[in-house]
């Protein structure tokens, strides 16, 4: 249970993170550690090399860019979870945030961190599948942008190359007004979900649906957006009926298996999930209406 | 041939310089370096709370971070909680009106949680107060007493400051 041996490294730029990245063969980027570091008690993971990020300024950060807000690689959860500006443009992140382990390992953990480790169930991945993020990537000699929907590759892998590193996140804004929710079901607080629902919707004047963001965490090797729920949706008034009968749509989901769950349970908790967050969401919006599913 | 690098650390308001293994948590540089056995290792994965320590201020777990990322850092440890040797913290203070220790294994873990809770949030609810220390296990299950204590504290620390 104590790490193994490796040399460390702790670049002062990103420039130099990336140029050890590019020379080490088996180097590892130690972000808030919250993942990796058991990983290294565990032996789970053996770096030759450890590169920490800590030390490099002007790696975090939240800034309003246009119609989007954009995180540093390196902004701690904590961060987010007191940021005013979240919590007034990105109020799905705050509500999910909060759910993020603990307050100990929220003071460490960081968005790019938890964007790397990619884990079914994360929160972030989850809201920022939901968000249509793009991902900034650099390697040495260069950066690339990566559209959420392109950037897992599969379990806890995403698609960005062994020499690349995340250094933003570009997480676009939904109109003021619109409805959010984020709802999951885990064993205890802070747990990792067994199964979540991120849901974003645009109500018109009219109370009917525009626009539609629905995406289930923890239910496949990745955060999953449900398009069979997200177009069934789209011109539709709000009404528990609606909600109701969509949701059941997340029934069909290609389900994980593992010890915590079997698959028909995690897509019976997409469903019921989803309904609720639906009903929350359409309940949240300037212009929904209250949707009380009891 | 190993990796190690000359660190100073203040702990508790004292400077402490040593030369360690870099793969050496700071967890382990605590106890075995500095000898303050006061904070315990439980899990050595970041679960069950015990080694968490004050990081500038901020509560981290002290297993899940390398003694060399608190390098020029500030630490505060579970033996530098009570203003002197004579008087009890506040909240040490209610744990120990209030049965908020059994065995004693997660109370250094819960007291610097609860430090930072209770900073970030004076006047909390039970229920708040569950969820703050639901990344601390406690194996004598003794929750209810530790819950008591919280709120009791947050009444005492509130009336300390007047507010």
């Amino acid at each position: 249970m104590k790490p193994p041996p490796f040399t460390y490294h702790d670049p002062r730029s990103i420039e130099d993170a990336v140029g050890l990245l590019a020379e080490k063969d088996n180097a590892k980027l130690l972000a808030g550690g919250q993942s990796l570091m058991p990983m290294l008690n565990f032996r789970f993971v053996l770096p030759d090399d450890l590169i920490d990020l800590n030390l490099i300024d002007g790696l975090a950060g939240i800034r309003e860019a246009g119609d989007a807000l954009v995180f540093g690689g390196m902004t701690r959860q904590r961060d987010i979870e007191y940021s005013d500006l979240v919590a007034k443009r990105i109020p799905l992140m705050k509500e999910a945030i909060l759910n993020v382990g603990h307050r100990q390992t929220r003071n460490r953990g960081t968005y790019g961190g938890s964007m790397s480790h990619l884990d079914p169930s994360a929160e972030l991945p989850t809201v920022s599948m939901a968000l249509d993020a793009i991902v900034t990537v650099q390697k040495k000699g260069g950066k690339r942008d990566i559209a959420m929907a392109d950037f897992p590759m599969g379990y806890m892998m995403p698609s960005f190359e062994l020499d690349e590193m995340v250094t933003d996140i570009r997480v676009p804004l939904w109109p003021e007004g619109h409805g959010y929710a984020f709802v999951e079901f885990a064993r205890r607080h802070g747990d990792f979900a067994i199964t979540s629902s991120a849901v974003l919707l645009d109500v018109d004047s009219g109370g009917k649906i525009t626009r539609a963001s629905v995406t289930v965490g923890g239910v496949g090797p990745s955060p999953l957006r449900v398009a069979a729920v997200e177009t069934g949706l789209a011109g539709e008034t709000g009404s528990v009926e609606l909600f109701t009968k969509i949701a059941e749509k997340c029934r069909e989901i290609d389900a994980m298996e593992d010890v915590y769950a079997p698959a028909w349970y995690r897509q019976h908790l997409a469903a019921v999930l989803t309904r609720r967050a639906l009903a929350k969401a359409y309940s949240r919006a300037a212009n929904g209406t209250e949707i009380n599913l009891r | 041939m190993s990796d190690r690098r000359i660190i100073s650390v203040s702990i508790n308001g004292e400077s402490y310089e040593r030369e360690v293994e870099t793969r050496l948590t700071l967890a382990d540089f605590i106890r075995h370096e500095v000898l303050l056995t006061g904070t315990h290792v439980g899990c050595e994965h970041g679960v069950c709370g015990a080694c968490t320590i004050l990081l500038n201020g901020r509560t981290a777990r002290s297993c899940l971070m390398l003694a060399v990322q608190a390098n020029g850092q500030e630490i505060t440890t579970v033996e530098g909680i009570a203003p002197n040797d004579d008087e009890l913290h506040p909240l040490q203070q209610a744990f120990q009106d209030n049965h908020g220790l059994q065995c004693g294994f997660c109370t250094p873990g819960m007291l610097t949680t609860l430090i930072e809770f209770l900073d970030d949030n004076p006047d909390p609810t039970e229920q708040e107060v569950r969820e703050a220390i639901s990344g601390n296990l406690c194996r004598c299950t003794g929750y209810q007493g530790i819950v008591a204590a919280a709120l009791d504290a947050a009444k005492r620390l509130q009336g300390a400051t007047g507010a």
